[in-house]
């Protein structure tokens, strides 16, 4: 097999330079869905971290007993056993969230980054290189999410985190809460990543 | 978009890599004199009659309201223009067209932050994102409008237009067309026509759109199918409601001469850049705005639809046009 990244050459691509969001944009349905508030962004950014980094690693244990023509299968599974706890366990512990998250906690099983990374990574490498990998990944996922929503809370809200941070004054973008905002926001703050990348190559 | 029409010619020593076919960015133009900015400043000439009754109507609520978007969208325009590196498009006119059009589409005592962040997404959003003059998929004036109408909904809202505290008739009063919604108080048809009611600023009097309208088909700077489809289309739709429906003091002529049916009709549907080209698909554009229009009217809750029909039919310019490609004779 050709030289595969090191765990940590996995971690840091993960961050920033393949971004699940903004430069590989997957996992978009959850990222335009959930940010409108950062609390339930980073709730949704923890149940991915749980799920890829319980769900990659157990790829990466079972590496060697994976038939090709059913992997697909054995990751959906496999992803779908951990989903289902964070499910039970944000109902059980945190019920407003989960009310508010509603379906796309369920959805994660479906969720693109997650069957990418068991594909390109844990399915190949060793648990630790998976587990940094997941951690990467996740971080690089929390990073987009968090910045859509604070973005979308504060111009739409007045608030971050719920607590006010504009003057009582600030006309309310209602549009920034509701799903347009949730498309406006994301594509200018992918533009600007794009613009940035574009002007580093060009220095560089 | 510069000033020339689009015949780009092909350099000598560049005619084999050249494509075969130069096709530019629309506005198609074939009569050199027919520039963008003769149209931009047509449509300002034709905007006055609207302006002026504006101004009549609502005062010095009418200026203040244009006098932010107006300085809003050139000052956005200059501003996006340099970050893209263009030459400066201030003098074609069509950011200060977009900003007038703005300003008259929005309520008199909207505060001023509507009037800006209106004015700085339509011409952001709404046309410089997309390339600028002439690639614009929406009509700017009504992204801006769409976006501020939504994020305040307290301001843009029917009940936004009223206030109570101002020395003009005009403003106290609901809307004609919320008035009859809520609480089905008919208005006069004069008022109507003359456009001494309530509304956003341009789009009260329905004399002042006939007239800029009137010059601006004349000079075929708007094409004149289109307000044509639109007003075809509410004729129709509003005759079978008269016939079949209960409303009976509130007729389709209140329908055509109420709202911002015909300020959209002459002013806001006739942006040749977000509307077909052929004179067949204007029409079916205008049709289709006027078809939206009255179903928003009739079954939604907003009691003016203008806008969102503008913005629907915008989205299907381009099959429209693919739907009307001229055959030639004897395909």
């Amino acid at each position: 097999m050709a030289d595969q990244p090191t765990a940590f050459e996995r971690f840091t691509q993960g961050v920033l330079p393949e971004n699940p969001v903004y430069r590989q944009l997957l996992g978009l349905c959850p990222t335009l869905a959930v940010t409108n508030s950062m609390q339930g962004a980073l709730t949704m950014a923890g149940a991915v971290l749980f799920v890829l980094l319980c769900a990659n690693v157990i790829i990466s244990l079972i590496r060697d007993l994976l038939k090709p023509h059913l992997r697909i299968v054995i990751f959906t599974l496999t992803i779908a056993t951990f989903v289902t706890i964070v499910d039970r366990f944000l109902a059980a512990y945190m019920y407003q969230m989960s009310k508010n998250l509603g379906p796309y906690i369920p959805l994660i099983i479906v969720n693109c980054i997650i069957i990418c990374r068991c594909e390109v990574c844990a399915s190949k490498q060793s648990p630790f290189t998976a587990a940094a990998d997941a951690v990467g990944q996740s971080l690089g996922f929390t990073l987009a999410l968090a910045s859509i929503a604070a973005v979308r809370e504060i111009l739409g809200t007045g608030m971050f985190f719920g607590i006010r941070v504009l003057p009582e004054m600030w006309p309310d973008w209602v549009i920034m809460v509701l799903p347009p905002g949730a498309f406006l926001t994301f594509g200018l703050l992918l533009g600007a990543v794009n613009w940035v990348a574009a002007r580093k190559k060009t220095e560089g | 978009m510069n000033d020339t029409p689009n015949t780009t010619e092909i350099p000598q020593d560049d005619t084999k890599r050249a494509p075969a076919i130069q096709v530019g960015h629309s506005p198609h133009l074939s009569d050199a004199s027919f520039t963008t900015r003769r149209m931009m400043i047509d449509v300002l000439i034709a905007l006055v009659p609207v302006v002026g009754m504006a101004v009549y109507v609502f005062q010095f609520y009418a200026v203040f309201q244009l006098a932010v978007c107006l300085t809003t969208c050139l000052a956005a325009e200059a501003l996006f223009t340099k970050m893209r590196q263009r030459p400066l498009s201030l003098f074609d006119f069509s950011a200060a067209v977009t900003g007038v059009i703005l300003g008259l589409s929005l309520p008199a005592t909207a505060p001023w932050y509507v009037g800006v962040i209106a004015s700085v997404v339509a011409i952001g959003i709404g046309k410089v994102i997309f390339g600028g003059v002439g690639m614009n998929l929406f009509n700017p004036a009504m992204v801006g409008r769409a976006f501020v109408m939504i994020a305040f909904a307290g301001a843009m809202a029917a009940s936004g237009y009223e206030s109570l505290q101002t020395g003009i008739d005009a403003i106290t009063q609901a809307t004609p067309l919320n008035a009859f919604k809520q609480m089905g108080i008919s208005t006069p048809l004069k008022d109507l026509f003359l456009g001494l009611t309530n509304g956003s600023l341009g789009e009260t009097s329905a004399l002042a759109c006939l007239i800029g309208g009137a010059y601006l088909c004349i000079r075929r700077t708007a094409s004149w199918e289109i307000p044509a489809g639109v007003i075809a289309a509410v004729l129709v739709m509003g005759g079978l409601a008269d016939i079949f429906g209960s409303s009976d003091n509130w007729t389709v002529i209140h329908h055509l001469f109420s709202g911002s049916l015909l300020f959209g009709a002459f002013f806001i549907a006739t942006d040749p850049v977000s509307s077909p080209l052929t004179p067949k698909g204007k029409f079916i554009f205008g049709a289709g705005i006027g078809f939206f229009i009255m179903v928003l009217r009739f079954f939604s809750g907003y009691p003016e639809g203008v806008m969102f029909a503008v913005l629907l039919m915008n989205a299907v310019t381009p099959l429209i046009n693919r739907w009307t490609i001229p055959r030639v004779m004897g395909e």
